[in-house]
């Protein structure tokens, strides 16, 4: 079955598998990891140079990995402002228009700041960003954020590296009940499983990031992902049967094995 | 003058602009982007834009993360 391309903006992107650069043991198995996922949309983020060590060049390697588009992140914001100003210095460095939105202040729980990612967003989309706005699973928020010209919304499944899966889905249910923009899944994931659980309940793309980054075998992890999510898309292209209340046979129930 | 780049204090000529201070620390102008006193200096503006002694210079490079 042929999956249909994910839209964001005015770009089409086969892979609805995004990923983040961050956790890896060392930058060969990230770049490894990202070219096995085939992601085309990935995430990094910006740290001050170092003088030191100059030759730690992040964006070069990965610009040259075939089909990605860098989407860096405002990770370290904690007010709309740095945020803004993060978006500009990562556009001046690679050019994309796409910026992740991300506002978390408190380093404890890493809980996105809604106020402050809506300002974010808000200026962003008038300089012509592509925002995608990493945000609590609040299907008034998601509104909010897609009528303000949000590329997609990114709520989380739950708290950044915790493993702790789709602890959000009710939420994110009605989230993408209600957008018209692409939901994707930021954050929480852990299994390939809860990937394709994700696109079987409609959302548009998941971003993995920890759940590769921390496998025992990041590379066989990122094909592991990239293969859950085409099937949770075919699944959901294919069109899941619905719920029955109780049980409805496979097999006939004529009782041959003794006379009726 | 005296100007604070990255957070550590260096000394540069008087009439230094910010792209001769990229230069003096050999820093490749074109992977770097660049705060001074947090506004964006874009890089066409940075052989145009005079520091003062006091200013703040930063320099940011991509990194990894999710």
């Amino acid at each position: 079955m042929t999956i249909d391309p994910l839209n964001l903006g005015q770009t089409e992107f086969a892979s609805r598998l995004l990923v983040g650069t961050g956790k890896f043991s060392d930058n060969a198995v990230m770049l490894k990891a990202v070219e096995a996922s085939g992601a085309q949309l990935v995430t990094v983020a910006l740290r001050r140079f170092n003088p030191d060590r100059p030759d730690d060049d992040l964006a070069g390697p990965l610009a040259r990995l075939p089909g990605v588009t860098l989407m860096p992140n405002t990770s370290g914001a904690r007010t709309a402002d740095e945020a803004v100003r993060v978006a500009m210095l990562a556009r001046e460095l690679c050019g994309s228009p796409f910026i992740k939105v991300e506002i978390h202040p408190n380093p404890h729980h890493l809980m996105p700041d809604p106020i402050e990612t809506f300002k974010a967003a808000k200026t962003l989309v008038k300089e012509g960003f592509q925002v995608m706005p990493y945000m609590g699973a609040d299907p008034a928020l998601a509104k909010r954020l897609e009528d303000i010209g949000c590329a997609s919304v990114m709520p989380l499944g739950s708290a950044i590296g915790s493993g702790h899966g789709l602890q959000t889905a009710d939420m994110l249910k009605i989230i993408v009940r209600d957008s018209r923009i692409p939901v994707i899944v930021d954050a929480g994931i852990r299994t390939p499983s809860e990937a394709a659980a994700a696109m079987e309940m409609g959302c548009a793309a998941v971003l993995v990031n920890s759940a590769i980054a921390a496998a025992d075998d990041p590379v066989a992890m990122a094909r592991a992902f990239a293969a859950a999510v085409k099937a949770g898309m075919a699944a959901r292209q294919a069109g899941l049967m619905p719920m029955a209340d109780g049980a409805s046979p496979t097999s006939p129930l004529t009782g041959f094995l003794r006379n009726e | 003058m005296r100007l604070i780049v990255n957070g550590k204090p260096g000394d540069f000529k008087d009439e230094a602009t910010l792209a001769d201070v990229l230069g003096d620390l050999k820093i490749d102008s074109l992977r770097v982007a660049t705060l001074v006193n947090d506004h964006v200096i874009r890089r066409d503006n940075r052989a145009d834009t005079h520091m003062k002694a006091g200013d703040r210079v930063e320099a940011f490079t991509f990194a990894c993360g999710g």
